[in-house]
């Protein structure tokens, strides 16, 4: 067990690329297969509440208590005949739902789970994300032309630009954050938020809390979820951008929508919530302290619950409102945040040396 | 054939096919699809040379927004590529002419070009960052290096530059916009103070009388 971990987890530089590939490859692996698992169960999970609030029961038939619903879905995906329109752009339309699908699952490579388990502990690591999360919108519009009919591209049109617009106010969001911590490593953003022993009190959310507000209602814009659902509302817009798609390459939409709205409630936890660090400090908790990943789970699947619970609670909103919402309150608002955490960080050098002691 | 250099050949091998079939594919949107894979290569060829963070704004401003853009024109643009095409044969003589002209301008340019030695390299540059190979370990970051240089030497020309994309931004706004009479617009703050008796009245009405 021992040897097998310091294998994966060395992947030494200077032995040849064969043993720097190797462990490498198998990480990646070993993380996507625990995050699709973890995805389906995820699924069930969401669908779950959404049922409690509605009082209904949820998925319940296959499996205990129907844990294997997601499975039982995913199978019935596969198995179904993929139409392509006649009309459609065949290669095009085949390449949309892959792009959704693999841009969802590479953003996780610089996502530190845990003390050094990391895929990749890159220098530029929150940026890396941001570029990943903007090319997101690339498998929507290519989805929406190459279906070749109206409602798809008007809809890929739609989502396209709702997801433009909320890209903004994330990223004025994350250079908050950077101005404070003063590193783009996420690795870095994390341990400033364990200085002086750790303890919740130390995390972001507590200096930055109108910036975390913002940050999470753009992450439900940004993922298509409820109530900023525009892209795929069922009842009235025709599930926009993913009219024409059926079986496999529906379901490859779906969980890269659904890896997304992880990797949101990932970087919640990284940005504000201190990521793998105990909300009490060191020493206090004394079994959960030694399971390393077990924080940075905990508080995603509460990010995740709050998404769920969202989904079931709050109507949907207009475009127009959607619009507002996006441009003329959170720009605005996370904009004049920028210069208030910068101007603060200048004005009083012993805030700045506060904030960014983890450098010592 | 290290990493590196296999992944050097495929940025590199990618980014001028892709050039290649921005300017010869058929489909205006595939061009556009090319476009796109050539920023994402050249910004592989950054990561590659250490230069990570223009790499990373290469993909966020290029691909995540200005390819959008574009890609929103190209598809809704109603052209008849075919009738386009027509005609094209006239505009060979000054484009062979233009060609030509760049051909021997790069020719000049590479005449009086002196490549530095790496010693001179070092001189010229004031920080050397951690990702090149004349830098020591405590040398800052890529991003630090650039922040360096940026906020204290070049700062008047990046004013200047922000200066510009201000007054871009502002003219373009003031060229588009124009009032409207007649929209119907949302008041939320008008909407959330409403009280319960300015909109709602309660009438007693007598059976078979109406109001």
């Amino acid at each position: 067990m021992e040897q097998i971990w310091t294998f994966l987890t060395a992947r030494p530089t200077d032995q040849g690329w064969l043993w720097w590939l190797i462990p490498t490859t198998l990480q990646a692996l070993a993380l996507i297969v625990a995050l699709l698992v973890a995805q389906a169960f995820l699924m069930y999970f969401d669908r779950k509440v959404w049922a409690a609030v509605q009082m209904r029961k949820g998925p319940n038939v296959v499996g205990p208590f129907g844990l294997l619903q997601s499975f039982a879905d995913l199978f019935k995906f596969v198995f179904k005949e993929i139409v392509i329109p006649a009309g459609a752009n065949k290669a095009m339309f085949l390449l949309a739902p892959i792009i959704t699908f693999v841009l969802a699952l590479v953003g996780w490579a610089v996502i530190p789970v845990g003390p050094g388990m990391v895929g990749a502990d890159i220098n530029v690591g929150i940026l890396y994300l941001l570029a990943v999360s903007s090319l997101g919108v690339y498998g929507i519009i290519l989805g929406g032309w190459a279906s070749n009919s109206k409602y798809s591209f008007l809809g890929s049109l739609r989502s396209a630009a709702q997801m433009i617009s909320y890209e903004v106010s994330i990223g004025f969001v994350i250079i908050t954050v950077l101005l404070l911590v003063g590193s783009l490593n996420l690795t870095d953003i994390v341990n400033s938020q364990a200085r002086a022993g750790g303890g919740f009190w130390n995390w972001n959310f507590l200096p930055l809390f109108p910036m975390f507000v913002v940050f999470f209602i753009s992450a439900l814009a940004e993922t298509n979820r409820p109530p900023f659902d525009l892209p795929e509302a069922e009842s009235e817009l025709v599930a926009g951008y993913q009219v024409e798609y059926s079986a496999t390459l529906f379901l490859m939409f779906m969980i890269g929508e659904l890896a997304n709205i992880v990797l949101m409630c990932a970087m919640l936890t990284l940005l504000f919530f201190g990521g793998w660090h105990s909300p009490l400090p060191e020493g206090w908790v004394p079994f959960l302290d030694q399971i390393p990943v077990f924080w940075f789970m905990l508080k995603t699947f509460l990010f995740f619950f709050m998404f769920a619970m969202v989904k079931a609670i709050v109507p949907r909103y207009r475009y127009d409102q959607l619009m507002r919402i996006g441009w003329k309150i959170f720009l605005p608002l996370s904009l004049f945040w920028v210069v208030l955490v910068s101007g603060g960080m200048l004005a009083f050098p012993d805030l700045a040396a506060y904030f960014q002691s983890w450098r010592s | 054939m290290t990493l590196a250099a296999f992944a050097f050949w495929v940025f590199a091998v990618s980014a001028v096919a892709s050039g290649l079939m921005v300017i010869s594919s058929r489909n205006p949107v595939h061009s556009v699809l090319f476009l796109i894979l050539t920023f994402i290569s050249a910004a592989g060829l950054f990561v590659l040379m250490g230069a990570e963070y223009l790499a990373m704004l290469l993909v966020v401003v290029y691909v995540g927004a200005v390819a959008v853009l574009f890609l929103f024109v190209v598809m809704m643009l109603d052209v008849d590529f075919v009738e386009m095409k027509q005609g094209f044969l006239q505009y060979l003589p000054i484009g062979v002419a233009i060609a030509g002209l760049v051909v021997v301008e790069l020719i000049l340019a590479f005449a009086a070009w002196q490549m530095p030695s790496d010693s001179e390299f070092a001189a010229a540059s004031k920080i050397a960052t951690r990702g090149s190979p004349l830098a020591g370990p405590d040398a800052p970051n890529n991003i630090e290096g650039l922040g360096l240089i940026l906020f204290t030497d070049y700062v008047h020309y990046f004013q200047i530059a922000g200066m510009v994309l201000l007054i871009a931004m502002i003219g373009a706004i003031v060229l588009t916009f124009r009032t409207r009479e007649g929209v119907k617009k949302q008041d939320p703050a008008a909407q959330v103070a409403r009280r319960r008796d300015a909109s709602v009245e309660l009438k007693k009405v007598k059976s078979g009388q109406g109001i």
